[in-house]
């Protein structure tokens, strides 16, 4: 039935695939090498001097690369635990919602700011919170004064932990509903008979049901924890912020591209990927153990 | 159901449908918000007098754009990079899915093909190697480096691979005991079935192509090959907060023509809102399929 001269037919057809692969996502991963140069763009790639690990040395060395680390890891977890339990609390409630023809509308609804961009969405955010916006007026109705949001150092992160689960919790619930749709309503209804109120079916019932998809979803989540998400703060942030809002990407941005320490910015951009491998790799694992999943 | 509607158990109710339509709202009000600061009159918009009905209602923002050349080029940058882009990712896509679905006997070797496009998923290069690569391609303001740059979706053939994998075999062999070769049953029988999840990568790739910004700013070197969201992304002025007081920050955003930005923001959002309403009825099943299985 399948001849062997279908494989070359199989070869064809996936050579696009796996040649825009190589192009785009093989051959810059040679160009982790800077990281352990002296990089020069005129020199390029072959003749630029080896300098071994001096850029990692330099890099531990500054003290502003230590909290752009931080930042990093406290707005991405930050994301991960809003990211796991708000759209877990949204489908809870739209799944007992009784009004079943709501059901549809409210979620087609909140989904929408999911696939609007941070530019968009960064910029209503600024304007919302701005000088003169909205939520400066609704304060000033009980005398407070004008608060410049986004140039607190001590708001920035949950401003931008509260509007990334904003932008994400109606997609997010989306698995969770999928997951509360397939409970056997039989159980349910023989423990409404038993005379179990509506908490102890939440507790007894619900909750076991999704416990899979919650603790397959958060162990995913592990491998994001260097994730802060760049297109949001690169369209949030301003220099006034940089000690507690600066996050690696953006840091690498700036340095690479901004103000070309090409070599610098690949070797902690490098850092960030192989950390981020390991930890993927780590959940994929975990995942593949407490919950049979495999990723094909 | 059997269900005791109790005092209590009528008050759960009324609350929870009451607080999910607040929810609701507050995922619209911005949007509702941006668009009343487009059709509202200037100096109200500076004032900080409009919040969610407009002052002095008004279309001159939107009749302002028209002869905004620059806003154009930028929006025909975005419709020509999310048509080719979606055209080439779903053709490489779905070619590179349908065999990567086949069994090892099938196709051999068919796991380390997966195991490379899995460590391309996880692992890159960072921005940094990946900007030099493609300048030395020479697809700085090209279209064509807004459409590839950003390399295969990988995520999405691995959702179509385990759909494809849910087909039956018994489907491919009628197909080629009918004397349909791979090609054949790959487009007339894999595709046609598999609606829900190409809908899905469609959404998927469309709005992706269309709300990328970043690229289209280290990729291009003049504003007339900024796609939409760079061109908006680079009207909202980067305000130096850390030398300015309020007063100050007040006056300078006063010197922006805030409603016709907002009307430009606005309009970048239509493509969006106007095919998600299409696909996302297929999308639910899509990305459910994809990301649990057994």
């Amino acid at each position: 039935m399948y001849s062997k001269k279908n494989i070359k037919h199989y070869w064809l057809m996936m050579a696009p695939g796996y040649i825009w692969l190589t192009l785009f996502s093989i051959v810059p991963m040679f160009g982790i090498v800077m990281a352990f140069q002296d990089f020069n763009p005129a020199l390029g790639i072959f003749k630029s001097p080896w300098i071994g690990l001096e850029n990692f040395r330099y890099m531990f060395s500054m003290d502003d690369i230590t909290q752009v680390f931080i930042n990093t890891i406290v707005i991405a977890v930050g994301k991960l635990i809003g990211n796991l339990i708000i759209p877990l609390i949204f489908a809870l409630m739209l799944h007992e919602l009784t009004i079943k023809k709501l059901v549809r509308p409210i979620q087609t609804l909140v989904y929408l700011p999911y696939f609007l961009s941070w530019v968009i969405l960064g910029s209503i955010v600024l304007n919302i919170f701005g000088v003169d916006g909205p939520v400066n007026s609704l304060l000033s109705v009980f005398g407070v004064e004008p608060i410049v949001f986004f140039g607190r150092e001590d708001l920035f992160r949950p401003l931008v932990i509260g509007s990334d689960i904003w932008k994400g919790f109606g997609y997010n619930a989306v698995i969770y509903l999928a997951a509360l749709t397939s409970i056997d309503p039989s159980l349910h209804e023989a423990a409404a008979i038993d005379g179990a109120g509506r908490f102890k079916r939440l507790i007894h019932i619900t909750l076991p049901g999704i416990k899979t998809t919650v603790i397959l979803l958060a162990i995913l989540s592990l491998g994001n924890v260097l994730n802060a998400g760049f297109d949001q703060i690169y369209n949030l942030y301003n220099p006034l912020v940089y000690s507690t809002g600066d996050i690696i990407d953006t840091w690498v941005y700036r340095a690479g591209l901004v103000e070309l320490q090409f070599s610098l910015a690949t070797a902690v951009g490098l850092l960030k990927s192989v950390v981020s491998f390991i930890l993927i790799v780590t959940s994929y694992a975990l995942a593949d153990k407490f919950t049979g999943y495999k990723i094909f | 159901m059997v269900e005791h509607k109790s005092f209590g158990a009528r008050l759960f109710n009324g609350v929870n449908a009451t607080l999910l339509i607040l929810i609701t709202l507050l995922c619209l009000t911005p949007l509702w918000y941006i668009l009343m600061i487009s059709v509202s009159d200037k100096a109200a918009v500076n004032a900080g007098a409009v919040t969610f009905w407009p002052i002095g209602f008004n279309l001159l923002s939107y009749q302002k754009i028209v002869s905004e050349v620059a806003f154009f080029t930028s929006f025909w940058v975005s419709v020509k990079r999310v048509v080719l882009g979606t055209a080439v990712s779903l053709a490489a896509i779905l070619m590179m899915a349908y065999p990567l679905s086949k069994t090892s006997k099938q196709l051999p070797h068919r796991n380390a093909y997966m195991w490379v496009l899995v460590f391309c998923m996880l692992f890159n290069g960072g921005t940094i190697p990946w900007y030099l690569v493609i300048r030395g391609y020479g697809l700085i303001d090209s279209i064509w480096g807004l459409v590839l740059a950003g390399s295969l979706p990988i995520f999405n053939v691995i959702l179509v691979v385990n759909f494809f994998r849910n087909i039956p075999g018994a489907l491919e062999e009628a197909a080629y005991v009918d004397g349909a070769g791979p090609w054949r049953t790959f487009i007339q029988i894999f595709i046609p079935i598999s609606a829900p999840v190409v809908a899905t990568i469609s959404l998927f790739t469309i709005v992706g192509y269309w709300n990328e910004f970043f690229q289209g700013l280290v990729l291009s070197t003049k504003q007339s090959n900024y796609p939409l969201q760079t061109y908006i992304q680079q009207l909202v002025v980067n305000l130096n907060l850390s030398t300015l007081d309020t007063e100050q920050i007040k006056q300078i955003s006063q010197l922006n023509n805030r409603s016709l930005n907002a009307a430009k923001i606005f309009i970048a959002m239509i493509p969006v809102l106007v095919i998600y309403p299409f696909l996302q009825k297929y999308f639910i099943t899509g990305i459910t399929l994809g990301s649990v299985k057994e």
